[in-house]
């Protein structure tokens, strides 16, 4: 093999085998950057009835540009429907009417609980001051799946989050339910080296499949927890020529 | 009824040291013009609540008026930090704030049993994480009817509530469209209205997905063309996107920050 640098960027192989994820008409819960290329990219390949909720209040947007802000003038002027904050966490959200949402974090832990919070043990007196909960907690919570996205690396995949800002798939079995979740949880984790997903048995996070040339010791040691390696471990697709001519036709008109 | 008054006069009449202040609207019609006012008055000891903090808020603590911060979402949105408001959290400079932490959600259901005129309303997204162990308006129930737990949060009704729109009557009724975040629940949760508008004319020409706003809810209208930069007014103007991703050039440095400050808010 004379080269072996990939073709794609860590952000264009987690935007495209996160958007294979979305089917057609699916409602979708959209948050700024990646999320919101990963939507976008679905409806203008694969998708294009997919029904795009950002939390600002526009209900299915139609973006040709990415928006910067999750309120730009673009989405509410593209959407079907525009409806207010309250509606769109009480009604839509937390009454049951999305199929997928999105979410990232700056700690992830072996049960999928996210932190998007604060670093560092203390909340009152935090190592990094991180933006918050946002809308996370009710995607979490309340979608009816929900699809991780964010690059793997060892700080952020971590035994347990410093900071439980989205309630995951435990600590304990049937936390969920017993919270009154309907929805599945993060049943999807896709970095930038693959795909994790939740232990049928124990809801621990497991590596399911690398992205074409990732070892499965770089994942491994890019993860702070013991990770448990799926067998047969399968190899992701790579992403096509018209995928990621898609994809940076929609990041360059933005 | 709403008074016709100039924006200083609103801010000194309405926004008192001490006060708890909520300048809302996501994304769309941030009310900067009435920040800025704010910061020129010297006002102290803000309690300000807010989803996101936004550039508004970043500036408002830079500038020493807030003692207390409510918030949901504290980041600078595409871009990365708000460097005052990090500042502030993690170094007490240019004094130390208090936070109140929430999601959106809990944010917004302190707005809506505000507005109910209810001492709480219940939701299900704190249960389970750590927002609901720290915040003190937070506490668990069980359904009286199926025995669920739910998550209480506690009505949140600020002395004045600050709003921009795209125009008002000459008898103060208001009328909005575009994207209006919790702009109706802080006109009803708040004990005292003040609302910017880009333009005041003869007659409201309805349009598609618009509300008005009866006079009678607010307190003052003020007329303050584009008040609402860098944030921005459907079919009025855009968001300001390239001053977004500069505001971190500005900010990071605390001596940078004052300099754009006696520029542009002090000295206009």
């Amino acid at each position: 093999m004379a080269d072996r640098t990939p073709a794609w960027t860590a952000a264009e192989i987690m935007s495209v085998v996160a958007s294979r994820l979305l089917r057609d008409g699916m409602s979708c819960f959209v948050g700024i950057g990646i999320p919101s290329t990963v939507a976008n990219l679905a409806r203008n390949t694969h998708a294009p009835n997919l029904f795009l909720i950002y939390e600002a209040g526009a209900l299915g947007a139609k973006p040709y540009r990415l928006p910067l802000s999750i309120g730009d003038g673009e989405l509410a002027e593209t959407a079907d429907s525009v409806v207010s904050v309250p509606e769109i966490f009480n009604y839509w959200l937390q009454g049951g009417h999305i199929d997928v949402g999105y979410l990232s974090a700056a700690q992830i832990d072996r049960f999928g609980n996210l932190n998007t919070t604060v670093i560092g043990p203390d909340y009152h007196q935090p190592k990094v001051r991180l933006p918050g909960a946002g809308g996370a907690p009710e995607i979490a919570a309340h979608c009816r799946e929900v699809t991780v996205i964010m690059r793997h690396a060892r700080r952020a995949f971590v035994p347990r989050v410093d900071f439980v800002t989205s309630v995951g798939l435990g600590p304990a079995p049937e936390t969920r339910s017993r919270l009154g979740f309907r929805g599945a949880g993060p049943i999807n984790v896709i970095t930038d080296l693959g795909i994790l997903r939740p232990d049928p048995q124990d809801d621990e996070l497991t590596l399911v499949a690398v992205h074409p040339g990732v070892d499965v010791r770089d994942v491994q040691d890019q993860t702070q927890w013991p990770l448990r390696v799926a067998s047969p471990l399968e190899v992701t697709d790579a992403p096509t020529s018209e995928e990621l001519a898609v994809l940076r036709d929609l990041i360059s008109r933005s | 009824m709403a008074e016709h008054l100039g924006l200083s006069e609103a801010i000194s009449r309405y926004v008192q040291d001490g006060d708890t202040v909520a300048l809302e609207g996501f994304t769309h019609l941030i009310p900067f013009a009435a920040g800025h006012e704010i910061i020129r008055q010297g006002k102290r000891d803000l309690t300000v609540s807010r989803l996101t903090p936004d550039l508004i808020y970043d500036q408002l603590i830079g500038a020493g008026c807030v003692r207390k911060l409510l918030f949901s979402w504290g980041g600078n949105p595409g871009v990365g930090s708000l460097y005052r408001f990090r500042d502030a959290v993690e170094n007490g400079w240019p004094a130390p704030i208090e936070l109140e932490e929430h999601s959106h959600a809990g944010l917004t259901n302190r707005y809506v049993a505000g507005a109910s005129g209810m001492p709480f309303t219940v939701m299900r997204g704190y249960l389970g994480n750590s927002l609901g162990e720290i915040a003190p308006h937070v506490r668990f129930l069980e359904c009286p009817f199926t025995g669920e737990p739910v998550a209480a949060v506690r009505a949140l009704n600020p002395d004045t509530g600050i709003l921009h729109a795209q125009r008002a009557d000459r008898a103060g009724n208001v009328q909005v469209w575009g994207i209006s975040g919790v702009l109706r629940e802080v006109v009803m949760a708040s004990r005292r209205v003040v609302v910017t508008v880009e333009e005041v004319v003869d007659v409201l020409e309805r349009r598609p997905g618009d509300f008005v706003i009866p006079s009678m809810a607010i307190t003052a209208v003020c007329e303050s063309p584009e008040g609402a930069r860098p944030s921005y007014v459907q079919d009025y103007y855009e968001r300001d996107n390239t001053w977004y991703r500069k505001w971190p050039e500005v900010s990071r440095d605390r001596e940078a920050f004052l300099a754009w400050q006696d520029e542009y808010v002090m000295g206009a």
